[in-house]
């Protein structure tokens, strides 16, 4: 068989075109974990029952590859979905430095945000993003089920963007 | 000084423990307007049967401006009294109530079907409460079996279904408690609700036992002081206390000795300070 | 020899059981577990503290997230205790809404207890069946009142939405089907061989122990106890209904298992009621001042969530703010008797145990 890639006929580059992509590995890389993000099980309260709605069978998560992992060590995402309490903010912070790079957190719900409708009291951490560094943040009370998805993919898309252009996934 | 004589004259028809009361707001009247001080203090015996009508019927709306603060310190006297005469009415009509206290051991809350005994006639009379009885029962039960004064208040709570509430003194507590548990006629085996309350002056433990069969639920409170508060724990005689009581010291520091393990329930261990305390100053707000 | 050591096992606040943040330490000998120490509060948000400052409408929303699975049973036991200090009047129409929704609550609240609790017994489709049927009375709820979980729907004095167009006749088709699937339910799990190897024996406990430790809801009723809030001391309309409350005989976790199954029928039967004699007009409000102030004094009522007796204690002095406003969890009471029952359990019956006493963290820290 011959190979000439002087006169490839219209039909065959458009062939070629269709199934060939170029790309960096980053590229492959960002594609291949933004499609696989396998978050850690931390529902701390309210929210926690909106993302296991979210994980159910009406808003299935698993089409977007998410699958809830319970070993910090088999996980890439941290969903903070609940109020932090200063108990429970040196146990957070571990959590977090248990899973390996590379790794993302979201914060979902206005607790985690902000500290939400707890905001002046005295026992809750205002913000996770005092403890960990957050890169989504999902407003809400709790947020619905398809705006933790629309989350996830804002996620996704700041994965396979930072990948493309070239700023580093891990290391921060 | 003649207008503070005039005024007591005034006084004189209403009832003799209102004057004191009311003296306080009238010393500032002379200092205000004196011309017109006569005339509405004058209405004020009328205004005593008449409440509402004689303030507003009377002036014309411009002189009705000048005149509001005597206008309303009347008014203010009148609520007063009618206040003070109702409860005059009630502290009669309890005290027949408790002296006559012929109506069986019902159950029946808030029906409204005992006789009122109606002692005051200004004020409507007020019922003595269906469970009545029942609370002077477990008073006489608390002062022959633990001690001549360890109820320092009894009282029915009326909004809340009529509820005997108990105060009792804290040295007696844990001797009370044990004859809720025990004693044939209570046997209150179900403890509902333990909360703690800080008052500024003193903090205060409510117990709220319950008696399943016969469905009487009691309040029981116990007093303690706001330094070295301390109640004796009944986690021996219900264990429901157990928690209860861990997390009333845990946010208001209220310390119960003969509790198997009292340490902090809902803040770290190394937490500086009781919450709940209405004193409390957290040590960090901004995180 | 073989020398053996006690081990240290700490069931972290993070775990894959669905319950939140709670975390058990326990002491094991082998597989079996000598000693459990429950440690809690790594939810606590000090609500209580900040109800404080706020007004009784304010701290519905509160109340909402407290037991965030059954949120109309909390937002109405505040609204109910301060009504009882003033002395309110509630439109009938207003307390037939309130009732629909917190029976409808409690299928929901149920729903989420089958699901989550089999989940950590081992199956995952009921987790998938639970939920799908939740998301439809979660969907009627988005209808009414605009939020899925935290509803802040009562009011003192009424309900804030009325019901919209149409809506009573979806509750009443749901509660329809809601009939097979609960069929459907049983003939998944309840006749499964390792599902009643795993639940009948575990976790026994007498009528004794259970009022001793002053336990509510299901937990007690697995005893033989028949107490229920609403047959025993009669709140809102529910003396106008006819249900029955099932009562089990041994005490263990299969009891608790098909008393709340049977709650849910119960259930679902006071909904037909209901919704039959539903008035087709009135208020949903009653005749409230602007500023609700409560005149001074305490009061303490309690009503039946899914989980048991919650209470309201409320010390007013007669502002608009609450003195003192103290909430009687039922999670928080059932769960003292967890230490007790796990002495001398396997290891594995440990998340059994939990799942069934049905605790909700928001709850037991508050």
């Amino acid at each position: 068989m011959e190979l000439d890639l002087a006169n490839v006929s219209p039909e065959d580059r458009k062939e070629v075109e269709r199934n060939v992509f170029f790309g960096t590995v980053d590229q492959l890389k960002g594609w291949a974990r933004s499609n696989s993000l396998w978050p850690l099980t931390f529902g701390l309260a309210c929210c926690a029952i909106e993302m296991m709605a979210a994980g159910g069978a009406h808003y299935d998560l698993d089409r977007f590859g998410v699958i809830f992992r319970t070993s910090p060590r088999q996980a890439d995402v941290m969903i903070v979905s609940g109020t932090v309490t200063k108990k429970m903010g040196p146990l957070l912070k571990r959590l977090y430095d248990q899973m390996p790079e590379p790794k993302w957190v979201i914060a979902m719900g206005s607790c985690a945000t902000a500290g939400g409708p707890y905001v002046k009291s005295y026992s809750v951490i205002k913000g996770v993003d005092q403890i960990v560094p957050v890169d989504v943040y999902i407003p809400g009370c709790p947020p619905n089920p398809a705006a933790l998805i629309y989350g996830i993919n804002k996620l996704q898309e700041k994965i396979r963007y930072e990948a493309k252009t070239g700023k580093q996934v891990t290391g921060r | 000084m003649s207008e503070e004589n005039n005024r007591e004259q005034g006084d004189a028809p209403v009832p003799d423990p209102k004057s004191e009361p009311v003296a306080e707001p009238q010393a500032e009247l002379p200092a205000v307007e004196q011309p017109q001080a006569e005339t509405p203090i004058a209405n004020i015996p009328a205004a005593e049967q008449q409440q509402a009508e004689q303030p507003v019927a009377e002036t014309p709306p411009p002189a009705r401006r000048v005149e509001t603060d005597e206008e309303k310190a009347a008014r203010r006297k009148a609520s007063l009294e009618a206040r003070e005469a109702a409860k005059a009415a009630a502290a009669q009509a309890a005290g027949l109530a408790a002296q006559a206290g012929t109506e069986g051991r019902a159950v029946a809350k808030a029906s409204g079907d005992s006789d009122g005994e109606g002692g005051g006639e200004e004020a409507p009379p007020r019922e003595p409460s269906p469970n009545q009885p029942r609370l002077d029962r477990v008073a006489a039960i608390l002062r022959e079996l633990v001690s001549e004064d360890a109820v320092e208040e009894a009282y029915i709570n009326e909004p809340n279904d009529h509820l005997p509430t108990l105060v009792v003194k804290n040295e007696f507590w844990l001797k009370s408690a044990e004859l809720f548990r025990n004693h044939e006629e209570l046997s209150c085996s179900y403890l509902r609700n333990v909360s703690g309350v800080d008052y500024e002056t003193h903090m205060e433990v409510v117990y709220y036992p319950l008696n399943m069969d016969t469905r009487h639920c009691y309040c029981l409170k116990v007093r303690t002081s706001r330094d070295q508060p301390t109640v004796s724990s009944v986690t021996p005689i219900w264990e429901t206390a157990n928690w209860n009581e861990r997390e009333i010291y845990d946010l208001l520091g209220i310390d119960f000795p003969g509790h198997p393990d009292l340490r902090r329930i809902m803040m770290p261990d190394d937490w500086v300070g009781h919450p709940l305390r209405k004193d409390y100053v957290p040590l960090d707000p901004e995180v | 020899m073989i020398r053996t050591e006690e081990l240290l096992l700490n069931v972290g606040p993070q775990h894959p059981s669905t319950h939140g943040v709670f975390r058990i330490v326990v002491k094991l000998d082998g597989e079996v577990i000598t000693e459990a120490t429950p440690v809690m509060g790594y939810l606590h948000r000090g609500t209580e503290k900040l109800a404080e400052n706020l007004n009784f409408t304010q701290i519905i929303p509160y109340t909402d997230r407290m037991d965030y699975v059954s949120a109309m049973t909390n937002n109405y036991v505040l609204c109910h205790a301060v009504e009882k200090m003033m002395g309110l009047e509630i439109p009938e129409r207003a307390e037939f809404m309130r009732l629909i929704v917190m029976e409808m609550q409690r299928v929901a609240s149920h729903l989420v207890w089958w699901g989550t609790y089999l989940l950590d017994i081992g199956a995952i489709s009921p987790f998938l069946y639970a939920f799908s049927d939740r998301e439809r009375i979660l969907g009627m709820f988005n209808e009414l009142c605009g939020a899925r979980l935290t509803y802040n729907y009562m009011r003192v004095g009424g309900v804030k939405w009325d019901a919209p167009e149409g809506w009573i006749e979806k509750v009443k088709t749901f509660v329809k089907d809601m009939h097979y699937r609960l069929d459907e339910y049983h003939n998944l799990v309840s006749g499964n061989e390792i599902f009643l190897s795993r639940i009948k024996g575990i976790g026994k406990y007498d009528a004794k122990t259970a009022i001793d430790y002053g336990l509510s809801g299901a937990n007690l009723r697995c005893t033989g106890v028949q107490w229920d809030l609403r047959k025993a001391e009669p709140y809102s309309l529910y003396d106008r209904f006819e249900f029955d409350v099932p009562v089990g005989k041994n005490g263990d976790c299969f009891d608790r298992y098909e008393l709340r199954m049977e709650e849910i029928v119960q259930s679902l039967r006071i909904l037909e009621q209901a919704l039959e004699q539903f008035p087709g007009d009135g208020e949903t409000m009653g005749k409230v001042p602007r500023v609700i102030r409560p005149p001074a004094g305490e009061i303490y009522v309690r009503i039946e969530s899914p989980r048991g007796e919650i209470g309201c204690h409320i010390v007013s002095k007669g502002k608009a703010e609450p003195y003192r406003l103290k909430f009687r969890r039922p999670s928080f009471v059932n769960l003292q008797i967890l230490p007790k029952l796990l002495v001398g359990e396997s290891m594995t019956n440990l998340v059994t145990i939990l799942g069934g006493i049905d605790i909700v963290l928001g709850e037991v820290d508050c």
